[in-house]
């Protein structure tokens, strides 16, 4: 009985917790007890679906990936907004992303990355999950597009999670 | 509420109106499917978030409590945004929906 009581994911439960706490009104005796019965239970359920548990060595890094990455979709968004004005024709590219990340998680955190920077969409990871196709809206090459998104968010992610 | 709080949040209403409505100008103009994409699942992105905050900063101002609620509706939405972006590129893929000529590269079928 009581090894039903475990939290196989902390991380996973403590997110679902707290965001339970953001979404009912203050928090409350009631509040408290369903944030713990959803905590326990949704990853419970979804257990199924993480064959390999995600695994954070360097969490401590992510607020400041964030910032960057809030920073870029500012910048980014300004960009295509300009595009979408000027009379000119984009120069879209499909780039093939040789990919250096392993584990699923990050590659899908990268894609997802990837896909909210405007300007930059993740279609499609191939099958043996090396290689990442990105449409670039507008781009000079396919080469500066890899290069850059190496250097601001791969890099990073490795780091957190090798 | 102080002036510049009105000032300010009248300020992100507008950023956020203005490109939001650049994003829906992106999916009249751009040539083809994958560059339409951009447009809306983007420039929205950003005019959402300018909408998002004048929406805290009103409701902080107004002593009605912090607006917790608003921001994990961003959250939500940025974290939705690129799957269902990526959705609908493998559905093109998958369909074989054609490319304007002035694009690099091809899309892969596997």
């Amino acid at each position: 009985m009581l090894d039903r009581l475990r939290f196989p994911q902390p991380w996973l439960s403590l997110i679902l917790f707290v965001t339970w706490q953001f979404l009912s009104e203050g928090i409350s005796g009631a509040s408290v007890v369903m944030g713990l019965l959803l905590a326990w239970a949704i990853p419970q359920i979804t257990e199924g679906f993480w064959p390999e548990k995600p695994a954070f060595v360097k969490a401590r890094r992510l607020p400041m990936y964030l910032a960057v990455l809030l920073w870029d979709i500012v910048v980014a968004s300004i960009s295509v907004a300009k595009l979408i004005l000027s009379p000119r024709q984009p120069k879209p590219i499909f780039v093939c992303y040789p990919l250096q990340l392993e584990h699923p998680l990050a590659i899908s955190i990268l894609a997802s990355t990837i896909s909210l920077t405007p300007g930059t969409v993740s279609a499609d990871v191939s099958d043996d999950q090396r290689i990442l196709l990105i449409h670039t809206l507008d781009a000079e090459s396919s080469e500066e597009v890899i290069d850059a998104i190496h250097k601001r968010y791969e890099k990073p992610l490795m780091e957190m999670f090798q | 509420m102080s002036l510049f709080s009105e000032y300010l949040i009248s300020g992100l209403l507008l950023i956020g109106g203005a490109f939001t409505l650049i994003g829906a100008l992106g999916l009249a103009r751009l040539p083809d499917f994958f560059t339409r994409l951009h447009g809306p699942t983007k420039a929205t992105t950003l005019g959402v978030g300018a909408i998002m905050l004048s929406s805290v900063i009103y409701f902080s101002s107004t002593d009605q409590g912090l607006g917790i609620s608003e921001i994990l509706i961003t959250v939500f939405l940025f974290l939705t945004a690129p799957v269902s972006a990526n959705m609908l590129a493998k559905a093109a893929m998958h369909l074989g929906v054609r490319t304007t000529d002035s694009t690099e590269g091809n899309p892969w079928e596997q």
